[in-house]
This record gives C-alpha cells, sequence and structure tokens, in this order.
C-alpha cells in the first residue's frame, strides 16, 4: 500500500502544522465564545493576562504545567510503542495511594528530601503496577488495550473513593481525604526563581516536582532517541511485523513501555498531592490524565513539544480561572472544550490541511516536497 | 410476600437502568460491526440529553426534545465520520475528542441560556415522556404474582423502554436479514472486499454512523426527559462506556446486548436496593465494589477467562483505497 501523504521539510511538519490545527482548534474555540454572547478576543487577552501577567499567575502556569508534563510524556512513551495508554487518569490517581502510604508512615520522622525519592519510588511503582496489568493482557492475551485501561481507570476510582471514604480517612473527619501531611512530606516552593526576575508572588503551588518532570523530559528523549530499548519499542510502534521479524520479544516490549508509561502518570500524583494539596483527597487528578493525551499529540511526542503543549495547557488552566472570575458565562469547562477541539484537530484531523499545504509547498519549491525527481525526467 | 415484592421492584428498576446502557450498547453495535470504533458514546449520549431536555423545556414538547437529541447526537457522529473515515484520522483519538466536546460545551451552554449552574430548567408534565400503562394493569395489580409482575414490571415505563426492547430484535433483522446489514458487517470485517464490489466503503460507514447517533441520541432523551426531569452536568456518568463494556460482553451480538445491559443494569439496581446492607453468606459488601463489577467482568471477559471477544476484524482500521 502507497504512504497516503509524501513529505514536508520537518519544521513544517513539527511546526506548522501543529501550529495551524491550533490555530483552528481556537478559532472554533472562539465560536463557543461568541455563542455564549461574550468577545473572544477580550476573552484571549483575559486568559493570557491572567496566565503570564503576574509572577502569581506564571508560578500557577507552571504548576499546572507541571502535571501535564507528566501525563503527555506518559502518554507519549506507550505511543512511540504504539500503544494508546488511556489509563493515565487511572495510573496517577491510584499513585496517590502509594504516596499515600509513605508521606503517612513517613512525614513525622524524616526530613522533606528524603521523604520525597521515596514516595517518588511509590508512585512510580503503584502506577507502573496499575499499568503492567492491562499490559500483560494485551500482550499475552490480545485484549484491546484502550478497552482495559478505560475500565481500570473506573476500577481504580473505585478503589480510591472505597479508601478515601473508609480506611484512609482520619476517623474525626467528614472529608473524604486523608489526614493533612506533616512538613516532612511538604515539598518546597520554587516561588524564589520567579521572584529572581523581580516578580512578586504571593503564594502559589509551584513546587520542585517542576524541576523532576522537566529531567523526566529529558529522560524520556533519551530513552526513545538514545536507547536500544527507545529503538525497539519505536520500530514495534512502526510496524510489530517488523519487529517480530528483528527478534524483539513483543510480550517484554509491550510490558516495558507500558510500565514505564504508568510510572511517568505515577509521578503526576507527587505535584498536587506533596507540593500543594498535603493530602490524598477524592478526585485529586481531576482529569489531568485525559490532558496528558491532548499534551501528547500537540507536542507531536517529543519531550520538547510536550514541556511547550504543557506549559500551554497550564496558561489555558491558570488564564481560564481568571477568565471565569472576569467572565461568569466563561466557565473552567471552557477549557474542557478546547481541550477537546484540540484533541479533534491536533490528533483525529492532523492530516486535513496536509494537502492542502503540500500543494503550496509544492507550488513554491518542488524539492522542498521531493519532487525534484520528477521535474528532472521532463527536461 | 415481602420478598416477592422487593424482587419485582429491583427487577423494574433494574429495566429502568438498563434502557440507557441498552440503547448506547446497540448504537455501538452498529459502529464497530463497520469498524468504526467508538470511544465517544459517552459524549453523544451526552450532548443529546442535554438537547432533549433543552429544546424540550423551549419548546414545550416532548417529541421535539427527542428529535433535536437525535439531530445533534447525529451530527456529533459525523464529526466522528469526518475524522476519521473522511480524513482516516485515529478513532480512538477522535473518539475522546468528542466526549470533552461534549462534557465542556453543554455545561458552557446550559450555564449562558438557562443560567441555572449548567442544569436545564426542570421538565414539565407535558414536555416529559409520561409512563404508559398497559392495559388491564390497573385491573390485574391485586391478582398475586402475575400482577405484579404485570402491573409493576412491564406496564407503567415509557414509550422509549418499549422502544429501546424492540430495538434489539430489529437491530438482528437490520444486521443480519437485510442488504444493508450484510454490506455493514462485511465493510467491518473485510473493507477491501466492499470495496472490490463496487460499494463505497465510506458512505456505508456513513450510514452506520448515523444509525450509532440516532440511538445515542434516544439514549440520552431518556437520561434527561425520562429517568430525570431534565438535564444536569455529567449526567451520563460513565454509561457510555459501560455501554462499550457490555458491547464486549456481548461479543458483537445484538440479542448477548440486551442480555449483558441488563446484567450491568441488575448490578447497578442491586447496589443502590442495598446501599450497604449485608448479603446473607459475603457478608457486607462495598458499594465501589458493585459499581466497578461490570468492568471488573469485562476485564476478565477481555483476558479470555470466559470464552474469548473477538472484534470485528476490520475495527479500529482506517479505509486506504489502493493507488
Amino acid at each position: 500500500m502507497s504512504t497516503p501523504y509524501a513529505k514536508l521539510p520537518a519544521w513544517a511538519d513539527y511546526g506548522l502544522i501543529p501550529l495551524i490545527n491550533l490555530f483552528v482548534a481556537f478559532v472554533v474555540a472562539g465560536f463557543v465564545v461568541l455563542l455564549v454572547g461574550e468577545n473572544p478576543l477580550r476573552a484571549a487577552v483575559i486568559l493570557v493576562e491572567g496566565a503570564f501577567g503576574k509572577g502569581t499567575g506564571i508560578a500557577f502556569t507552571l504548576f499546572y504545567a507541571t502535571t501535564f508534563i507528566f501525563t503527555g510524556l506518559s502518554v507519549a512513551v506507550a505511543a512511540h510503542c504504539g500503544l494508546f495508554n488511556i489509563g493515565t487518569e487511572g495510573q496517577a490517581y491510584i499513585a496517590g495511594l502509594g504516596i499515600a502510604i509513605v508521606c503517612l508512615s513517613f512525614d513525622s520522622t524524616l526530613p522533606w528530601w528524603l521523604t520525597f525519592p521515596l514516595a517518588i519510588v511509590a508512585a512510580a511503582v503503584v502506577g507502573a503496577l496499575w499499568a503492567l496489568i492491562p499490559a500483560y493482557l494485551q500482550a499475552k492475551r490480545g485484549s484491546h488495550i484502550v478497552i482495559t485501561t478505560i475500565m481500570f481507570n473506573f476500577i481504580a476510582a473505585s478503589i480510591m473513593v472505597y479508601l478515601l471514604v473508609g480506611p484512609l480517612k482520619p476517623a474525626a473527619s467528614q472529608a473524604p481525604q486523608t489526614r493533612n501531611f506533616l512538613a516532612g512530606a511538604e515539598l518546597p516552593k520554587l516561588n524564589w526563581i520567579i521572584e529572581l526576575f523581580g516578580a512578586k508572588i504571593r503564594s502559589a503551588p509551584l513546587n520542585i516536582s517542576f524541576l523532576l518532570a522537566l529531567a523526566m523530559a529529558f529522560l524520556v528523549w533519551l530513552l526513545i532517541w538514545r536507547t536500544k530499548l527507545g529503538y525497539e519499542m519505536r520500530t514495534y510502534g512502526h510496524s510489530p511485523k517488523a519487529a517480530r521479524y528483528a527478534g524483539i520479544s513483543e510480550t517484554r516490549i509491550i510490558i516495558t513501555a507500558m510500565m514505564i508509561s504508568g510510572a511517568l502518570a505515577g509521578m503526576m500524583a507527587l505535584n498536587p498531592v506533596m507540593g500543594d494539596q498535603h493530602n490524598v483527597a477524592i478526585d485529586f487528578v481531576s482529569g489531568a490524565g485525559f490532558v496528558g493525551i491532548a499534551v501528547a499529540l500537540m507536542g507531536r511526542l517529543h519531550p520538547v513539544g510536550i514541556v511547550l503543549a504543557a506549559i500551554l495547557f497550564g496558561m489555558l488552566y491558570q488564564g481560564g480561572a481568571e477568565l471565569a472570575f472576569e467572565m461568569p458565562a466563561i466557565s473552567r469547562d471552557m477549557i474542557v472544550i478546547i481541550q477537546g477541539l484540540v484533541i479533534l484537530f491536533a490528533g483525529a484531523l492532523e492530516h486535513m490541511f496536509r494537502p492542502y499545504i503540500q500543494a503550496l509547498f509544492a507550488s513554491f519549491s518542488p524539492r522542498s516536497v521531493g519532487m525534484e525527481a520528477v521535474k528532472g525526467k521532463g527536461v | 410476600m415481602d420478598v416477592f415484592n422487593a424482587i419485582v421492584q429491583t427487577l423494574d428498576s433494574t429495566i429502568r437502568l438498563s434502557v440507557p446502557l441498552l440503547l448506547a450498547c446497540l448504537a455501538g453495535l452498529y459502529s464497530e460491526r463497520a469498524g468504526i470504533f467508538d470511544i465517544g458514546l459517552e459524549g453523544k449520549m451526552l450532548v443529546g440529553a442535554f438537547a432533549g431536555a433543552a429544546a424540550a423545556s423551549v419548546f414545550h414538547s416532548a417529541f421535539l426534545g427527542l428529535g433535536m437529541a437525535i439531530l445533534i447526537s447525529v451530527a456529533f457522529a459525523m464529526i466522528h465520520g469526518f475524522a476519521s473515515i473522511t480524513h482516516r484520522g485515529n478513532q480512538i483519538v477522535s473518539g475522546v475528542a468528542i466526549n470533552f466536546i461534549a462534557a465542556g460545551s453543554t455545561i458552557i451552554l446550559g450555564q449562558a441560556w438557562f443560567q441555572q449552574g449548567g442544569r436545564t430548567p426542570a421538565l414539565q408534565p407535558g414536555e416529559r415522556f409520561e409512563a404508559i400503562t398497559l392495559p388491564g394493569a390497573d385491573a390485574v395489580r391485586d391478582v398475586p404474582i402475575v400482577g405484579p409482575i404485570y402491573a409493576e414490571l412491564l406496564s407503567g415505563h415509557s414509550i422509549l423502554v418499549y422502544l429501546a426492547f424492540a430495538m434489539v430484535p430489529f437491530t438482528w433483522w437490520v444486521l443480519f436479514r437485510t442488504r444493508f446489514g450484510l454490506r455493514l458487517r462485511a465493510v467491518g470485517e473485510n473493507p477491501a472486499a466492499v470495496d472490490t464490489a463496487g460499494i463505497s466503503v465510506a458512505w456505508l460507514r456513513y450510514r452506520a454512523l448515523i444509525c450509532t447517533g440516532i440511538l445515542t441520541g434516544i439514549a440520552g432523551a431518556y437520561l434527561s426527559m425520562v429517568q430525570n426531569g431534565g438535564f444536569v452536568k455529567d449526567m451520563t456518568a460513565g454509561k457510555g462506556y459501560i455501554a462499550l463494556a457490555a458491547l464486549i460482553f456481548a461479543k458483537w451480538k445484538p440479542v448477548n446486548a440486551m442480555f449483558a445491559c441488563l446484567l450491568f443494569g441488575f448490578l447497578d439496581a442491586l447496589s443502590i436496593r442495598l446501599q450497604g446492607s449485608p448479603l446473607p453468606i459475603i457478608g457486607k459488601v462495598p458499594v465501589q465494589f458493585m459499581q466497578a463489577l461490570p468492568y471488573i467482568l469485562t476485564v476478565i471477559l477481555l483476558a479470555g477467562f470466559i470464552g474469548k471477544a473477538i472484534p470485528p476484524r476490520a475495527g479500529g482500521v482506517p479505509y486506504v483505497k489502493e493507488r
């Protein structure tokens, strides 16, 4: 079968097309704002000002971005192996259990710089184990990973609700959450970095897990493009048949990729739990796992793209909060629409504008789309 | 007699709770049999529920509400088709996108139009689908055993309930006894063969998605106009995903789908009825366990421990014509 699409220069493929898709998503979102009876341009200005106008806004934007870097990387690692991990949400949620166990056990005895590594390991292990079962079923039994991970999201939610209204809840409390952690499980804030640039910050939850997220983005890049395992994963993602022919173990590669994906998803929980809330509460993930899908698609599965896309979504979350304050008709659910539109245009419809852009490139410079040979023959 | 009444009531709520699942499950059956995975059942139900309740309360007509629910739901199905058939995008990604757009837009538009925190106004009597009393139901109510079964269990549901169950044999007939059904199933197994026979794969898949949209629209209308007197945000609450689970559980067959949905509806009814009161032998079962049971059962089924669920062969693969 022929490949449906010809080549474009890399900058168009990785820069121009995502930007066009993003632009269209925002234009459609603008129509929704119009439908609600507000001015989309004013909404956009409020949104950007809310996210980057003040130091506090920037800190909040980066705090949200931290969460989305983790979930975006999680989705991307699985996607490089041809697996759609829709279970990032559940893996992050259940990882809260691992963090809760570590924090509740050690927060009174250990300092944060000892609790933090333990919590990282606990979150990663629990997240990875929650991804292991769907991965095993996919590898050994051929059960579709999309369906099993969706089911595991719901199962994780049930388990967490059961634990948070029962065993993990302090007897005296009514709220469905663990007791608040002590200082030994509170992550240090990073707001001073932004204050270095002269901005004032009142209180924002930006914390050290932002650095962990950036480190993970680098490690994912290293894994995918600079190691044998990453090469095998990409091979399997491109063509399972070729991978099998090359002697790559299907079971091993699926399970490894999914467990790495689950571990990254699990680490996401560190940011809100230890960095902000200082307890594990019901629904603390609140859709961040699904945002990860949008982030990974926007970032074209590359860590650099994912970090940028995560900051974009962080901006939407923080700016969206300001927007809801300024324009009561537009609540934070507007972000959910934008998120859906981004997934639609950057994911499902990513090739919609490609033929037109190709035609455009071909008319200016045939060489850039590999048409030189055809022309050469005519001479 | 108390036990008997309790059983009849539980079965009655089983029927009520399984209707939206059944409609959504049959909706998924059409698209998945045609080779289009549809994660977006949830979102299409949600927009159907919103459009139905909104139109019914504005136009004061239950049937206009139902019509609008179907229209909007089909429109969303067409977005899915445009992305996954015309542009050969990833069907799962497209479905996820539809769920988000539905979840966000129903709340935003609901708040902008009705200013009740994302709800639609409570529907008045003429704007909902009322319960239908079957002939003679009141007369036989006092007859032991048969009376309550007829009067409580079979009679007293809205027209959409009877429609949902009538859709089961109808869907079976369409899929297995008509030319359209044969082609629809063929396009889900081997689209190239259908293409060779000179039939448009894309148009066939679009028609399958129209069927899906109609049924999810009715499912949504049932939620907001029968089960509840108006739209509440996120009122589908994962029912689309349970329907998807039921579809796999039913191994993509209409009659099995009905039994799977009744089973999942029964689990739901049971967990509401028990509310944490202890069961004989097993002891107290947490509500959360009962709620998770459909998902757990589906995973076990998918793992191949209860028979094997084999999806349509071309499911999830966009069709590219050789050129």
